[in-house]
């Protein structure tokens, strides 16, 4: 039964503000599992004081980043230098909008679907969101008036535009199998098993397009190994060198909400979303799929801490030929071999 | 009756005017594109009501979030300065306001009189993914691939427009 329009735009607020809510506090631990996870690679603790094995820490970051001074260079172009720390994290916030996280369950008579939006070009609208949120990013390093600020911008707006070419041709290869742009027809063409037991994830035929997708997305996210727009040893802190207190935290905040979005991507994509074996009593059958959803998203999560605690970073030419002259034809090699499989 | 749909085709259309003349209006060159972006996004929006999703979603992908992106990079690696207003010529005060003024007129005239009757209605046009694919790769082909041969020239061009003549020159000798 559809909904009537005043229950559904009750439910549609107060599913944006449950899920507002999560996001937020998932980018708070989430650097905390990074400082936790690299300390622990590095020999150290990590944080430790604030709380039990240091997990208030992040809320007070958020009130030390609350009441620091918030300065203002003087020689900044003031609307942009203000607007692009709010149009960072604005972008990065929205993608989340279209992102299932789960079946749905019928409360009340009504079927609720335990995602904001389902919208049929679901991918596109994140690919959309992604591409522009590069603003925030290139306006941040030119309104500084800086030049380390402003290389870091120029580095940070080419290596986007480059990589989002892999990272779009990369995920072709999962809209021809899957015949849909919609994440959760894509979750639902996942579904079922190979000889019984292996899970039909297009994570199996689609391994390079998978290997492109996280190569081109680590990139798009400016993570180490390509974290080259805030490289401190050349360029200081790149883009937000000019930035401090709140405005600093948004543009934190929107890089990690951008690694939460591209795990979140790579799960639904390429490992069968909220998948996973089903039992128990319906309460049961609706938390399970979240849980599986959530634990597959925390393993990226990991993997990018992991990767961040192990690999140096590119240099800047090696970063551009890498991603001109062994991704862009790697992907294009998997999607003409995806489509020639189909087709057949 | 006014709908929620006529509410928000008017709100978009007028950001995409507000953003146009803006654009004139600003001295900044980077003011001038972000007003750009705006238009460009207010397309989209216009697009979506129409029921164009997959074409919404492509104007903010190609246009906002990839060409501007390089009108901006240029304007950034160019550190373009303020630019100064001059007056414009008296010829186009004389003749350009008002010629536009009556072609707008004279076109919203056509549209209302000659096409059809109707306006189009939500969802009216082959919006989506599958047709779009459909008329593309298969009603389509043979324009479409003249269209990817034109581009490919265009770039190529670009790239030996590009290329320094010594680079050239050393790549001869090798």
């Amino acid at each position: 039964m559809p909904l009537p329009l005043h229950i559904f735009v009750l439910v549609s607020v107060i599913k944006s503000a449950l899920i507002i809510f999560f996001l937020l506090t998932a980018v708070a631990y989430t650097v905390w599992l990074e400082r936790k996870v690299v300390g622990h690679m590095q020999n150290r603790w990590g944080p430790t004081r604030v709380g039990p094995f240091g997990l208030l820490q992040p809320a007070a970051d958020g009130i030390k980043f609350l009441f620091k001074e918030d300065l203002t260079p003087p020689h900044v172009y003031k609307p942009l230098f203000l607007a692009a720390p709010m149009i960072a994290v604005v972008f990065a916030l929205t993608s989340i909008a279209v992102i299932p996280f789960g079946n749905s369950f019928t409360a009340f008579g009504y079927a609720i679907p335990l995602q904001i939006t389902d919208v049929n070009i679901g991918l596109l609208f994140i690919l959309g969101v992604t591409s522009v949120g590069v603003y925030g990013v290139a306006l941040a390093g030119w309104s500084s008036n800086n030049k380390y600020s402003l290389l870091g911008g120029l580095r940070a707006s080419a290596q986007m535009i480059s990589y989002e070419i892999s990272l779009g041709l990369s995920l072709v290869g999962v809209l021809i199998m899957s015949g849909t742009f919609s994440l959760r027809g894509i979750v639902d063409a996942q579904a079922g098993h190979i000889w019984g037991f292996i899970p039909r994830w297009n994570v199996i035929p689609q391994f390079i397009g998978f290997f492109c997708y996280i190569m081109a997305a680590y990139a798009e996210t400016n993570r180490i190994p390509f974290d080259l727009p805030e490289a401190e040893t050349e360029l200081v802190a790149g883009y937000h060198t000019e930035y401090s207190a709140m405005k600093f935290a948004m543009f934190f905040m929107a890089e990690y909400a951008n690694m939460i979005t591209v795990a979140c991507l790579a799960t639904l994509l390429f490992f069968g979303g909220w998948r996973g074996p089903i039992f128990g009593p319906t309460v049961l059958q609706v938390v399970l799929p979240v849980l599986y959803f959530v634990a597959k998203v925390v393993v990226f999560l990991f993997i990018y801490i992991w990767v961040r605690g192990t690999l140096p970073r590119f240099r800047y030419d090696q970063l551009m030929s890498f991603g001109w002259k062994f991704l862009l034809p790697l992907a294009l090699v998997n999607l003409i071999a995806t489509a020639i499989a189909v087709a057949w | 009756m006014i709908s929620l749909h006529l509410v928000l085709f008017l709100a978009f259309g007028a950001v995409c005017v507000a953003g146009a003349i803006n654009l004139l209006a600003q001295t900044h060159p980077i003011n001038s594109a972000l007003s750009l972006i705006a238009v460009m996004a207010a397309l989209a929006g216009e697009y979506l009501l129409l029921g164009a999703e997959f074409v919404a979603a492509v104007q903010v992908i190609i246009y906002a979030g990839a060409i501007m992106v390089l009108f901006v990079f240029t304007i950034m690696l160019l550190n373009a300065g303020v630019e100064e207003h001059t007056k414009g010529s008296r010829v186009a005060i004389m003749v350009g306001v008002p010629g536009l003024l009556i072609g707008s007129v004279l076109m919203a005239w056509v549209i209302l009189h000659r096409s059809g009757t109707e306006a189009v209605a939500m969802g009216a046009l082959p919006g989506d993914p599958r047709t779009i694919g459909q008329l593309l790769f298969h009603d389509f082909l043979l324009p479409f691939e003249l269209t990817s041969v034109l581009i490919l020239i265009a770039i190529m061009g670009a790239v030996v427009l590009a290329s320094k003549p010594e680079a050239i020159q050393k790549r001869k000798e090798h």
